[in-house]
């Protein structure tokens, strides 16, 4: 059962200021992290590998800075690491990277490719999908629990009220809720064999993808502007004469949060 | 005349509340625009839930009510979608942004290598394109993008965008031509299972609803699980409310407690000191009430009641389950 | 000179960071509390890695160095300095063994030590003989190819918890009463005559198996000598400049902890219509705090990069201990000051950290000791 696990870099958003080990203060935006969610889909390749026998490939699509995440993973427990980089893959959007990791993923052997369930930056829970159309596979996204049997995988797929139980052949492409496992630490022996495992990097034209396709020149959307969120300050105080209750949830309908 | 359709969901012919939300957008951005609205709906009772659309301006519905749209996942769904869009042309889809809806969307979007813009907040026309603005970098941007070069815009949408509006329109119903082949069809659902949804643990609650000293003891703060029930959420408490015993520790937000970051956080009968303010100041949206005008709470929450908590978080709780009907 | 840490000393510095985080801060007050040993917390440190971190990897250890374990025992001690003061102590001790040890002592220990399922001790000090460590009495005499031990020792850590497997003390096994014949000798936890008095009740490090041991005619095999007999004291001084790193590490770790608990809490407080941190007495206090910090850690760094690259460095890591400590116990008193009221009240970490700072500058080597060696270093 050979599973390819594709992982991101985002952004660290913590919206607190605090002072890393080098006593500098964390600047919002700038710094690189693995993404959260990944964990998750890095555990549950492994748990099933673990039962299944096979080999477990980390795939990234980063600059130069995305061999971190992948040297995450490898301490983690992963065998393989792949790294796809280009200066020309900068600037691009869902549909992108869902080309360009399924063109990549093409060149690898696989029974399962898993995903995180989102990442903490802008693009929510699209790219899974799309890798599935462009790849022609089954999905299982939102995936509460996997199992996975000889040619076949059945997942539980979060739903409001409960879950539903999905069935299909691989290869498939599975996405995996937070919380669908208790991720593993990288072992101290992990951190030294990620050092000595040689991580596969291709550009654009190793995997066969057009460079006017992705990146700023293929993005199919472009940012018209942004705002910061305004600091907290004190907003409308109203007297309840009786009418407050109503008040308060005029106020949150109009915030667009019940 | 263009088309700006929206996406339908619906279990056995009732239409799900967000895409009675889509349905309104979609009408309030045709009339803008001089477009005609449509929904697009599959499975079991598309055609019963087509029907229902003509009370929020839906003037055409495209349906397909065959099972094979309810029993397998995504992938029918999102291909005859792409298949309707590749013929009619629409000049924007709008999808709620539920897991059925992004998963459907996005698979569309990327056998028609079109563009997509996701999990967004408001929708409008400028220009006879359409521009979005969406939540980034864990909330403390707000950008506001539009798609390039596409005939097709596909949207989208949050939860509660918008309100469901009503009203009348003669709904024309028509049934899918197409269908999708065997290749379509990849992964099935075998069971549905219900849950019960145990208490959300305080710091992935999404709605908070927090007491301190103003509520006097431990019976009060049923009122409190009462409207955070109805919410769905999970109840907080200040750290007086705690010493006092009216609550056991683990609820307990603050700088000697829990730190939280929900959607919604009710302060009632807390004056706001520092001391507690440190564990909830970074929540989305803090409404206060209190009957000290003074409170210090006052100063940083987003909607403030100068009142008697025991009248007001009743009344709310019972406004909360109205809406959420 | 090159500053950087490598990829895996990154890794490695995250990696404990992350455990800290999430399996040492959500109980630390608590064990604290109950003066009671957080085995739990030790068990995983044993299963990730870290706590056999230094020990060869041909017994199952992480085989890394000496900067690395100051790296690690410093994340820990941000968030509970008796996890990192054990951390550090363990991996000293058992170093002995890997230096100094025969072929038979590595096979039965280094490999319980390396997969980090055991904690071994380091017995030294005594009743009489703290600073004056010459002064000992403790003494080991062989009869019929055993040693017979009696004596006391004083303010052990860790001998006493589940995970204890072994000591190593340092005995008099002949000479005179001018120049002792002092070994180092190796006794397993059970060995009938080896005696675990109660904990102390201490004023802080409160979740450390902290406690006066006892041999009366302690009976272990010959083969339990460890190293040169004679040697013993040279053997222990080796480790102890390993040892005085490693308090280091503990003691930038603690410094640091104080150091963003006082900048969050000055960030927050309001007092005279703004926060804490635009009065300037306050910047005041944190810069210099910071600036302590980072000069410390330096001073750790350089003297564990030194040992790491084979040349001297017991100067160094005595300059490294007493700075260091000395700067956490200072760090730790202006911390409450900045908490005001409520940094002497427990439920605010800081009140933890400031009953923890001040053994910092007694224990392993007081700062008198650490000096006179320095001096020594510089040559008077």
């Amino acid at each position: 059962m050979n599973i390819v696990v594709c992982i991101k870099q985002v952004p660290d958003t913590a919206a607190e200021k605090k002072l890393n080990a080098d006593l500098r203060l964390e600047r919002t935006g700038i710094e690189n992290i693995p993404n959260p969610f990944d964990e998750y889909a890095i555990e549950e390749a492994l748990k099933v590998k673990e039962a299944k026998g096979g080999t477990v490939t980390a795939l990234c699509m980063a600059p130069e800075t995305g061999k971190e995440a992948l040297r995450k993973a490898i301490a983690m427990g992963v065998e393989k690491a792949v790294l796809v980089t280009d200066p020309k893959l900068t600037g691009s959007d869902a549909w992108a990277t869902s080309y360009v990791l399924s063109q990549a993923i093409k060149k690898l052997e696989f029974d399962l490719v898993l995903f995180g369930m989102q990442s903490t930056d802008a693009t929510t829970g699209l790219v899974a999908s799309g890798v599935a159309e462009f790849l022609g596979l089954p999905q299982h996204t939102y995936t509460g629990k996997l199992d996975v049997g000889d040619g076949q995988v059945t997942s539980q797929r979060q739903t409001e009220g409960g879950y539903d139980v999905v069935n299909s052949s691989t290869p498939a492409v599975v996405a995996v809720v937070k919380g669908i496992n208790e991720p593993r630490y990288p072992s101290l022996k992990g951190i030294m064999q990620a050092k000595r495992t040689e991580i596969t990097v291709w550009s654009l034209s190793d995997i066969g993808v057009d460079p006017s396709e992705v990146g700023t020149a293929g993005a199919k959307e472009k940012v018209v502007s942004f705002s910061p969120r305004e600091p907290r300050k004190g907003g409308q105080v109203v007297q309840d004469e009786g009418d407050a209750a109503t008040k308060i949830a005029e106020f949150l309908t109009f915030k667009k949060v019940l | 005349m263009s088309e700006i359709w929206a996406f339908i969901e619906q279990d056995k012919g009732e239409p799900k509340k967000i895409s009675l939300e889509m349905a309104t957008l979609a009408k309030r951005l045709a009339d803008q625009s001089g477009a005609t609205a449509a929904a697009v709906i599959m499975g079991p009772g598309a055609k019963a839930a087509a029907e229902k659309l003509g009370g929020y301006g839906i003037a055409k519905a495209y349906a397909k009510d065959d099972s094979k749209y309810g029993d397998y996942v995504i992938t029918p769904q999102a291909h005859l979608l792409a298949n309707l869009i590749r013929e009619k042309k629409p000049s924007l889809v709008l999808v709620g942004s539920t897991t059925t809806g992004r998963d459907i969307a996005s698979r569309a979007a990327a056998k028609l290598k079109l563009g997509i813009l996701a999990n967004v907040v408001d929708v409008g026309m400028d220009g006879g394109k359409v521009r979005v603005v969406a939540p980034a970098f864990g909330g403390n941007i707000e950008v506001t993008s539009q798609l390039v070069n596409q005939e097709t815009e596909i949207v989208t949408v949050r939860p509660n965008a918008v309100m469901p509006a009503k009203t009348t329109a003669q709904i024309q119903v028509e049934e899918i031509a197409g269908d999708v082949g065997a290749e379509s069809l990849l992964a099935k659902i075998t069971e549905r299972m219900s849950q019960e949804t145990g208490a959300v643990p305080l710091e992935e609650a999404q709605f908070i609803i927090a007491g301190g000293r103003g509520l006097g003891g431990e019976d009060a703060f049923k009122m409190l699980f009462d409207l955070a029930s109805a919410l769905g959420g999970a109840v907080g408490a200040s750290r007086a409310a705690v010493d006092a015993g009216w609550i056991s520790y683990p609820h307990q937000v603050g700088q000697t407690g829990k730190t939280v970051k929900p959607v919604v956080y009710i302060a009632c009968g807390i004056s706001g000191a520092i001391q507690h303010k440190v564990g909830m100041q970074t929540s989305d949206v803090i409404v206060a009430i209190n009957k000290n005008a003074d409170a210090p709470i006052f100063q940083f929450a987003d909607f403030g009641v100068v009142g008697d908590l025991f009248q007001v978080v009743p009344k709310l709780t019972d406004e909360v389950k109205k809406i959420r009907k | 000179m090159d500053f950087d840490l490598t990829p895996e000393q990154q890794a490695l510095r995250q990696l404990a960071r992350d455990f800290a985080q999430k399996e040492i801060a959500p109980v630390a007050a608590e064990y604290d509390e109950r003066e009671e040993f957080p085995l739990p917390v030790f068990r995983k440190l044993g299963e990730v890695g870290i706590l056999g971190m230094v020990f060869p990897p041909e017994y199952g250890g992480g085989g890394s160095d000496l900067l690395s374990l100051a790296i690690v025992t410093e994340e820990l001690s941000v968030v509970d300095v008796p996890v990192g003061v054990s951390e550090s102590v363990n991996g000293m001790v058992g170093s002995i063994i890997t230096f100094f040890g025969t072929q038979q002592q590595k096979e039965e220990w280094l490999r319980p030590l390396g997969k980090g399922r055991i904690l071994c001790s380091f017995g030294l000090t005594e009743p009489g003989a703290g600073s004056d460590s010459m002064a000992l009495s403790t003494r080991a005499d062989l009869e019929d190819g055993n040693w017979v031990i009696n004596g006391t020792k004083s303010f052990i850590t860790h001998a006493g918890t589940p995970m204890s497997g072994l000591i190593i003390i340092a005995a008099v096994t002949g000479g005179s009463k001018e120049r002792k014949e002092i070994s180092c000798i190796l006794v397993p936890n059970g060995t009938p005559g080896y005696n675990l008095a109660r904990p102390y009740r201490k004023v802080g490090w409160r979740s450390s198996d902290t406690r006066e041991i006892s041999f009366a005619d302690c009976t272990v095999p010959e083969s339990n000598l460890v190293g040169q007999r004679g040697k013993g004291f040279h053997q222990f001084m080796t480790v102890l400049d390993w040892g005085r790193i490693g308090i280091g590490a503990v003691a930038v770790g603690l410094a640091r902890g104080c150091l963003e608990l006082s900048l969050q809490h000055a960030q927050n407080r309001v007092q005279f219509g703004v926060t804490l941190c635009k009065h300037q007495a306050i910047q005041f206090k944190l810069a210099e705090m910071a600036t302590n910090v980072e000069a410390a850690r330096m001073m750790v760094h350089k003297a564990a990069y030194l040992q790491t690259v084979g040349r001297p460095f017991v100067k160094e890591s005595s300059m490294a201990k007493l700075f260091a400590s000395e700067v956490a116990v200072k760090t730790a008193e202006e911390g409450v000051q900045i908490h005001g009221g409520y940094g002497y009240i427990e439920e605010y970490p800081i009140a933890r950290l400031y009953r923890n700072s001040k053994i910092l500058t007694i224990g392993e080597g007081t700062s008198e000791v650490q000096k006179m060696v320095i001096a020594r270093q510089l040559g008077c």
